[in-house]
């Protein structure tokens, strides 16, 4: 992403087709470029495709413009979707950041008993397959025999309702907290790594504090990271499916079939093979996670300039 | 002591006490991680207490503390043997499904990323920038873009249509674009040219042998990230023989918990089947921690 496109004149096809050795740097590619063809360019050409048509009962397939877009722009259901994502977003990315942060720090610094388990044991959750983690949180949260409620019961208290429609996305936000912590605290923790050792004693000689040396040496060193880190966040809150999907079996009163939009594009497809739908909303929700992306690039890089 | 030049992830990464500090917020700092770590176990060890529980037990007796009787075994045991063995079906399913994808994916990224490093070609430039861009397509928006054209083609409900979208990972053929040139030496490659070496032993013999950590890391990511793999399984897959460990777990989880008349018995085994299914990866991760970490920052830094 350091450099983009840059188109070659046309001047550089006039050279002779390549032959015998020439071909060898396209021959290491074709794989990669076949799969790439097959399983990236053709499923989005092809989607965009069929999300231009409509199928209909007795007309069959019939070309419908951009007839399913201006469907998804009015569509209740995908609009309340992405507005639980961003309530989801703008809560657990901070706080799954700042966490990692500051556990990076505290790593690095080193002053610890036990630090090979810390860096270990925080990182366990990546491990653990994301569908797995949700549903073991879902029988943790579980009124009937998570050991909340049973905690509750036996020092007769209500039960706290982590799966209520109040208390829904804060318990999908710390899934997904859990989840990822130690794997963006690993990351900050490398990038502090490489922090020369010599700006900090030269930092303590000049009399500069612990914090100071966090504040102004440390933090903005490890901004790039951080930044890159929210992209990350903000693409994969987007693309919330699997803990939703799994939480669902205990609340779905609480969350229906399109509580994020790829679940509702996921229920579009194999519920009711609104293929060409579904296809829609997954164009409108790829552009909405580009747009996001681009404009948060966009904003922090203005702010760095200021 | 160097910090920079220690791995992070390599023991005895314990150094760093600067000359001059007091050690006097090593209780503190411990005790905050410790929280985390707490924080961190809690759902597992719930899981692990839970997996040698009766169903009775489950229900019956406290989440964080063991039954009235250890019944691991023979959960497992109901676990291996219930509908005729599906649960190791499933298990192997996904084993061969991420090894296949994690070998196709190394040998290909090292094919794509050796003639990025070694060769100049026409388009070279806005292939890579292309390649690195599509690191950013959103997966999960991808899926079920993919379901369309498999089914088009002919691989709806195979699972070849697991495999071969996994195996391309633009973030492989980065990080062997990154090892092979920095750790294998083109003098190396026209000496064997020279030699009569033909193109394709020199990619085996020389380029694959000598990026081979580049080779394993890349390996053991697409390794993982095709047994963790949810969305893309349940959305191609519809016969239960094909499904993997994910799809397999969640569709007993999901009638454990929704359906009546006796199919609560699958709790203890979902429990169970959960607990064996998180092993090979915690594993993995654990005794060949020096190969991911590497791919890990590189990953991030890209």
């Amino acid at each position: 992403m350091r450099s983009p496109v840059e188109p070659k004149s046309a001047g550089a096809w006039r050279s002779q087709i390549p032959t015998g050795k020439a071909l060898v740097p396209y021959l290491l590619l074709a794989p990669f470029g076949c799969l790439f063809a097959v399983f990236i360019v053709a499923p989005l050409v092809y989607a965009f495709y069929i999300s231009l048509f409509r199928d209909t009962l007795v007309g069959g397939r019939q070309f419908a413009g951009a007839a399913n877009y201006l469907r998804v722009m009015s569509d209740d259901k995908f609009w309340a979707g992405l507005g639980n994502l961003f309530l989801f977003g703008i809560v657990q990315v901070p706080v799954m950041l700042g966490l990692a942060t500051l556990l990076a720090l505290v790593l690095d610094r080193g002053q610890l008993y036990g630090e090979a388990l810390f860096r270990l044991g925080l990182f366990l959750p990546y491990a653990v397959p994301g569908v797995i983690a949700a549903l073991i949180w879902g029988y943790v949260y579980g009124p009937v025999f998570g050991p909340f409620a049973q905690l509750a019961e036996a020092i007769d208290v209500p039960a706290p309702e982590l799966l209520s429609r109040e208390a829904m996305l804060f318990s999908i936000a710390n899934i997904v907290t859990w989840e990822f912590l130690g794997y963006y605290m690993i990351i900050f923790y490398a990038a502090l790594k490489a922090i020369p050792p010599h700006l900090l004693e030269a930092a303590l000689l000049d009399g500069a504090s612990r914090w100071q040396f966090v504040r102004y040496i440390q933090l903005p060193l490890l901004r790039p990271m951080i930044l890159l880190a929210i992209v990350f966040s903000i693409n994969g809150t987007l693309q919330l499916f699997n803990e939703p999907y799994l939480m669902r079996v205990h609340a779905p009163t609480v969350i229906d079939s399109s509580y994020t939009p790829n679940l509702y594009a996921y229920s579009l497809t194999t519920a009711n093979q609104q293929y060409n739908y579904a296809a829609a909303i997954s164009f409108v929700l790829g552009a909405v996670i580009a747009c996001a992306s681009y404009l948060f690039i966009l904003v922090s890089g203005r702010r760095r300039r200021r | 002591m160097s910090s920079g030049a220690v791995p992070a992830f390599l023991p005895g990464g314990e150094h760093q006490g600067l000359q001059g500090e007091q050690p006097r917020s090593r209780v503190p700092m411990t005790l905050l991680l410790s929280v985390f770590l707490i924080y961190t176990f809690t759902p597992l060890i719930y899981l692990i207490i839970s997996a040698t529980k009766s169903n009775a037990d489950l229900f019956g007796t406290f989440g964080f503390w063991f039954g009235r009787q250890f019944s691991l075994f023979e959960n497992l045991h109901a676990l291996f043997t219930r509908e005729g063995g599906i649960f190791l079906r499933w298990a192997l399913n996904s084993f061969i499904y991420s090894l296949v994808s994690a070998v196709g994916a190394a040998l290909i990224s090292a094919a794509a990323g050796y003639a990025f490093a070694r060769f100049e070609f026409h388009g070279r430039k806005a292939a890579f920038a292309i390649i690195l861009g599509a690191v950013m397509i959103p997966q999960t928006v991808l899926v079920i873009p993919i379901f369309f054209v498999l089914s088009v083609i002919g691989l709806g409900n195979n699972p070849l249509g697991v495999i071969l979208p996994s195996m391309i990972s633009p973030i492989g053929v980065y990080l062997m674009r990154i090892y092979i040139e920095e750790g294998v030496d083109s003098e190396l490659i026209d000496a064997a040219r020279m030699d009569g070496a033909g193109e394709l032993r020199i990619f085996i013999d020389i380029v694959l042998r000598l990026a081979a950590p580049g080779f394993i890391t890349v390996l053991l990511l697409s390794f993982v990230g095709t047994w963790n793999n949810y969305f893309l399984p349940l959305i191609v897959l519809r016969s239960q023989e094909y499904y993997p460990l994910t799809v397999g777990l969640s569709a007993w989880y999901q009638l454990a918990s929704v359906g009546g008349g006796g199919s609560q018995v699958l709790l203890p085994l979902v429990m169970t089947g959960a607990l064996v299914s998180i092993i090979p990866v915690i594993l993995v991760f654990l005794l060949l921690q020096r190969f991911w970490q590497g791919g890990l920052s590189a990953g991030a830094l890209r």
